[in-house]
């Protein structure tokens, strides 16, 4: 019992860390329920990847990581709309486009300056432990916006959800909302890659959603579902890295799909037992 | 002044990016009476009954659905489409679905209340779904989910319903009720536009359009349900013929082998086959 509460007992860095990781998990429960509804899997992917030469940009700039990471959304995003709506390639292929060449983009602006020797594995895995008050302040906004937003806009995002045509033909203009969601997922990973980094917070966009997703007869209860698989993903993650010295924000994200799995497999042991139940003997 | 009609199709032509799948079609209908769209896969139906309800443009002509432009009227066009993509992924309850249906009356924020719940209910008993409003949408079949989208329609209380293929997954039972829920709601006033491959159901309509990725024939069922035109649009020598109350197809040898007396002025059509 004592493990589960020491990690956090007079250590200021690991309770901000756990709050970070909350934000996290709510904002990302939230966007990722869409996400995963909505089979953006790839498109969540791509932004959570595309804005590594946002980033990049700004710390050779000297301005905030968050401020660029925004520059890279908005490019995806953009670039994404522009590509699918003005040519004949299916949305996979435009987005796969954008994918690499901003990650390649990436890459190229890291690889050509020292300044980024530290600052690079912090953009792709994250700096939980390193989460100062103001991080957690701006998470906390952004946490609101995307949580205010998806309240407002429940109504279109779900009938996008079941039938884009159906949002429309009830006066939801589906582009648009389908714009507001993305722009909820960009949000999401902008304000997330502080604490589990580029590539790894699509990891907590999907798994606790998906978990919920088999859980749940409801979109708000899965997205409950989501929010406290992934609350229980930073808490469990966080306790195992502080005892095993494991990296804090992959150990998070390991514990999330961890727990998918652990869903999937209780769902599947119980369906077969149901389907057993059901042959007459 | 007379209440603006339900649709009016002027030389309309419809179809995607600019390319016509169909063209020239003319046909107008009031509150209260049907329209069905007849033809093979592939022939306009579809595109047709899309534009109608504002998601694609018409390509020339022009469309009105209750004196406006398709699409400007949300709250009093109610749409079944062919396809839910999500179904099965969905964690929704069947009276979730049917609730969506009142939607558009409230907008983003507005107040669901009470008598949008009685709506709901009142069309999920029409539709016999009631007992499977709390059933998770993705465990049933596709007759069941079929009748939860067909309350979803009803639910919206709309002045036209646009329906696309509705009797598709429904057991002969269901067709039949089917049929009477349309019979009720053009009872009060709706009118109803239908893309269908039973002819049965065309027959029941004031305005039928007989499609070929063409205009073959559009006006009263009986002139455009004849064996000559279902000939043109299908290629397979096809017959209308009534049979205890119903409308039937069959093919020509087999409806004069089986009924010898088809529609009223059509005998002379297979009399020679």
């Amino acid at each position: 019992m004592r493990a589960l509460v020491e990690p956090f007992q007079g250590n200021a860095f690991m309770v901000r860390a756990l709050l970070a990781g909350v934000l996290v998990a709510v904002c990302c429960a939230v966007a990722g329920t869409f996400v995963v509804l909505r089979g953006l899997a790839f498109i969540g992917d791509a932004l959570a990847h595309g804005v590594l030469p946002g980033v990049a940009g700004a710390l050779l700039l000297g301005a905030p990581g968050v401020l660029g990471a925004a520059v890279g959304a908005t490019v995806m995003i953009a670039g994404m709309h522009v590509l699918t709506t003005r040519s004949r390639l299916s949305s996979d292929t435009a987005i796969g486009l954008l994918f690499v060449g901003m990650l390649a983009l990436g890459v190229v602006m890291v690889s050509s300056s020292s300044a980024f020797s530290g600052d690079i594995v912090r953009i792709l895995f994250g700096e939980v432990l390193g989460v100062s008050p103001s991080d957690l302040v701006q998470q906390a906004v952004a946490t609101a916006l995307v949580a205010g937003t998806a309240f407002v806009c429940a109504r279109p995002f779900l009938l996008l959800a079941f039938d884009p045509e159906q949002a429309e033909v009830s006066g939801f203009r589906a582009s648009r909302y389908h714009v507001v969601m993305l722009v909820l997922v960009a949000v999401t990973v902008i304000v997330s890659f502080q604490t589990v980094g580029t590539l790894l917070v699509f990891g907590m966009l999907i798994a606790p959603a998906g978990a919920g997703a088999l859980l749940a007869r409801r979109v708000g209860a899965m997205i409950a579902w989501a929010a406290a698989i992934g609350v229980v993903s930073v808490y469990v993650g966080l306790v195992l890295s502080y005892h095993l010295g494991y990296a804090a924000g992959a150990t998070i994200v390991l514990v999330a799909v961890a727990l998918f799995f652990v869903v999937f497999g209780i769902q599947s042991a119980r369906q077969a037992r149901q389907r057993l139940g059901a042959v007459p003997t | 002044m007379s209440a603006p009609l339900a649709l009016r199709a002027t030389a309309a032509a419809v179809g995607y990016e600019g390319r016509a799948v169909v063209e020239g079609i003319d046909v107008a209908i009031a509150r209260g009476e049907a329209l069905a769209l007849v033809g093979t896969n592939g022939s306009g139906k579809s595109t047709f009954l899309k534009t109608v309800v504002g998601l694609l443009e018409p390509l020339a002509g022009t469309i009105e659905v209750l004196g406006s432009a398709p699409g400007r009227r949300p709250r009093q066009i109610a749409y079944l489409g062919q396809f839910h993509q999500s179904a099965l992924v969905l964690p929704l309850r069947a009276a979730d679905v049917v609730r969506m249906g009142r939607f558009s009356r409230h907008g983003l924020l507005g107040r669901i209340g009470r008598a949008d719940e009685e709506a709901v209910v009142r069309a999920m008993a029409r539709t016999d779904v009631t007992h499977l409003a709390d059933a998770p949408l993705r465990s049933l079949s596709g007759g069941q989910q079929q009748r939860v989208y067909l309350a979803q329609v009803l639910a919206k209380e709309a002045d036209v319903l646009v329906l696309d293929e509705p009797t598709a997954g429904l057991d002969a039972g269901s067709r039949e009720h089917y049929l009477s829920i349309i019979d009720a709601e053009r009872a009060r006033g709706a009118a109803v536009v239908t893309a269908t491959h039973d002819i049965g159901e065309a027959m029941r309509c004031e305005k039928t359009v007989l499609l070929a990725q063409r205009v073959v024939a559009a006006g009263r069922p009986a002139d455009v349900l004849t064996p000559d035109h279902l000939l043109e649009a299908f290629g397979v020598a096809l017959q209308a013929v009534q049979h205890l109350g119903h409308t039937d197809v069959l093919t020509a040898e087999a409806a004069h082998a089986h009924h010898p007396h088809g529609l009223p002025g059509h005998q002379h059509d297979h009399a020679g086959h």
